[in-house]
């Protein structure tokens, strides 16, 4: 068969117009296309169904290391399996006589918080899964995991590896979901410094492997080695989870703010695989809502705010419900006030605000705590064995 | 001659290739060199082609990439198909070139490229303004001469 009389044949200009005609049509289908992505999120459905198109490129793509891996772990020696077997018992027994205690501590901290029973784990569900791709390129920081909407994955969905958090889902297909990882620059969690509860945001610095506390105030008590955790706030992560270690506190005595910088705590560019993780619902420590996504994250999640009062000591051990209902930078501004609120006792310098520590979470839980003498004990946030008046 | 059924076959398989090689995961400092090899079949196609590549193909190419990284769909398909229509209006007047100013035409659609990449990406928020990020247009200007001549000897061409 020859070219003659299809359309190979016929004239440039003959086929669907000409090309400045043609690329009109689909320039504008693009734009058209952009435009109903970015404003309305109408194209979920779409970009479900390409995602699903592409999920055996990606296979193809990861097959080689893949193979590779099986190859080697496979012609592992006896010895180093015996060797791993081994390191793995006792690792695991380290982790059973800490567990051994967990029990009792948890169900110690609810009586102290004034909760009737202990609860249960906020974590409900695990699903461990497996990176497909991962993408540092340029400054744009995502995973790809083989688990999406078929096992019950969603968007937002908090995202940890054996040590610490890694990120959260942001666009879930049906057997794949990407994962913006918390170095992203794109990506700001909610932090508090588990040291002195103040709380902050954290935003991805893009350079793979740290973060940056862009809105502490310079007199903020932070130092080198601080744990980063989950403040819980923002509908997404829930509180506790361990997230970077400061690496480095610059203060310049014409900046108002201080320049922190920490480094994260999961080894993304060793694991092979994650864990997704569901919460149990109406759980105090848990997020928002699985629905909470979007607007409806960025605007404050009104079923955050019922689970605010357990039965007594009001405000105390929730003192974050006034600013859980805030947008994200708002945290930041809430979370600046406490050294100040705490600046008035007669110890002022940088080191001041750590005996504030149990409510310096919260301007208003330190006045309501220094307020009435004698009336209550502090939040039970404070760790018993932390001094509360510090060494002269 | 080759039908056009059989050139769209050829053209989608050398497209698939290029896509996977462009989503192939590299260590950092050799991502930033990789050239954007499906911009640069794109632009064979539109060249040699104009027929059964061109805008389309551009499009339909941006439409892959943006599913694999692009913060927003639409996007590359408005860059490639952009790159595209240019290639298909002066595809005799680069055809006719040689090699080493091929690569410099090369060179600066690849730039112009990444400039509207770029400006959506500014426009929908998600700047990246890291400067390594022109890098792949000069890899990709130097990897043409070879790269067209593959893609020639797949059309069936002796190159």
């Amino acid at each position: 068969m020859t070219a003659f009389g299809t359309a190979a044949g016929r004239p440039l200009q003959g086929r669907g117009g000409s090309p400045g005609f043609r690329f009109t049509v689909y320039a504008a289908l693009a734009v058209v296309i952009m435009y109903l992505d970015q404003r309305a999120h109408y194209l979920e459905p779409a970009r479900y169904a390409l995602q699903s198109a592409a999920y055996p490129i990606q296979l193809a793509v990861n097959s080689p290391p893949t193979a590779w891996r099986w190859l080697r772990e496979s012609f592992q020696s006896r010895e180093s399996l015996r060797a791993e077997n081994e390191r793995l018992r006792a690792h695991q027994r380290d982790l059973e006589l800490l567990a051994m205690r967990y029990a009792a501590l948890a169900h110690e901290n609810g009586e102290l918080r004034g909760l009737r029973e202990a609860l249960p784990p906020v974590a409900e569900r695990w699903l461990p899964a497996e990176i497909i791709n991962i993408q540092l390129s340029g400054l744009r920081q995502r995973l790809l995991i083989d688990r999406g909407a078929s096992n019950g994955v969603f968007k937002g969905q908090a995202v940890l590896d054996d040590r610490a958090l890694i990120g959260q889902t942001t666009h879930v297909g049906p057997w794949s979901a990407e994962v913006i990882l918390i170095t992203d620059p794109e990506h700001a969690v909610p932090v508090r410094i588990e040291r002195t509860g103040l709380r902050t945001i954290a935003v991805g610095a893009g350079d793979g492997s740290s973060l940056a506390l862009p809105y502490l105030p310079a007199n903020a008590d932070v130092r080198g080695g601080d744990l980063l955790l989950t403040s819980g706030l923002g509908g997404v992560f829930p509180e506790g989870y361990p997230v970077a270690r400061v690496s480095e506190v610059h203060r310049d005595a014409v900046q108002p703010l201080a320049q922190v910088r920490a480094a994260v705590l999961s080894h993304i560019d060793s694991d092979t695989e994650v864990m997704l993780v569901w919460f149990r619902e109406g759980h105090p420590a848990a997020p928002a809502s699985t629905a909470a996504s979007g607007a409806d994250a960025r605007s404050g999640n009104p079923a955050m705010q019922p689970l605010a009062a357990p039965p007594r000591p009001a405000a105390a051990p929730r003192p974050d419900t006034a600013v859980a209902a805030a947008s994200p930078p708002a945290p930041a501004r809430a979370a600046a006030p406490p050294p100040r609120a705490a600046a008035p006792k007669p110890r002022a310098g940088p080191q001041a605000p750590v005996p504030a520590a149990p409510g310096g979470e919260n301007p208003a839980a330190v006045i309501e705590a220094a307020a009435p003498p004698g009336d209550s004990p502090p939040p039970a946030d404070t760790p018993a064995d932390q001094p509360q008046v510090p060494p002269r | 001659m080759v039908t056009v059924g059989q050139m769209r076959f050829r053209i989608t398989l050398t497209a698939l290739v290029a896509l996977i090689l462009t989503v192939l995961p590299l260590p950092v400092w050799l991502d930033a060199l990789r050239p954007a090899f499906l911009v640069l079949t794109v632009l064979y196609w539109s060249i040699n082609t104009p027929r059964a590549g061109g805008i389309g193909l551009g499009f339909a190419c941006g439409l892959m990439l943006d599913v694999f990284q692009g913060p927003v769909l639409g996007e590359h398909a408005l860059a490639l198909s952009i790159v595209a229509y240019i290639a298909v209006r002066e595809h005799q007047r680069i055809r006719s070139k040689p090699a080493f100013q091929q690569s410099l035409l090369v060179f600066a659609a690849l730039v112009f490229y990444e400039f509207v990449v770029f400006a959506i990406d500014g426009w929908t928020g998600h700047p990246v303004t890291s400067p390594l990020r022109w890098l792949h247009c000069l890899t990709g200007a130097i990897i043409w001469p070879p790269a067209a001549a593959i893609l020639s000897y797949s059309e069936g061409r002796p190159a």
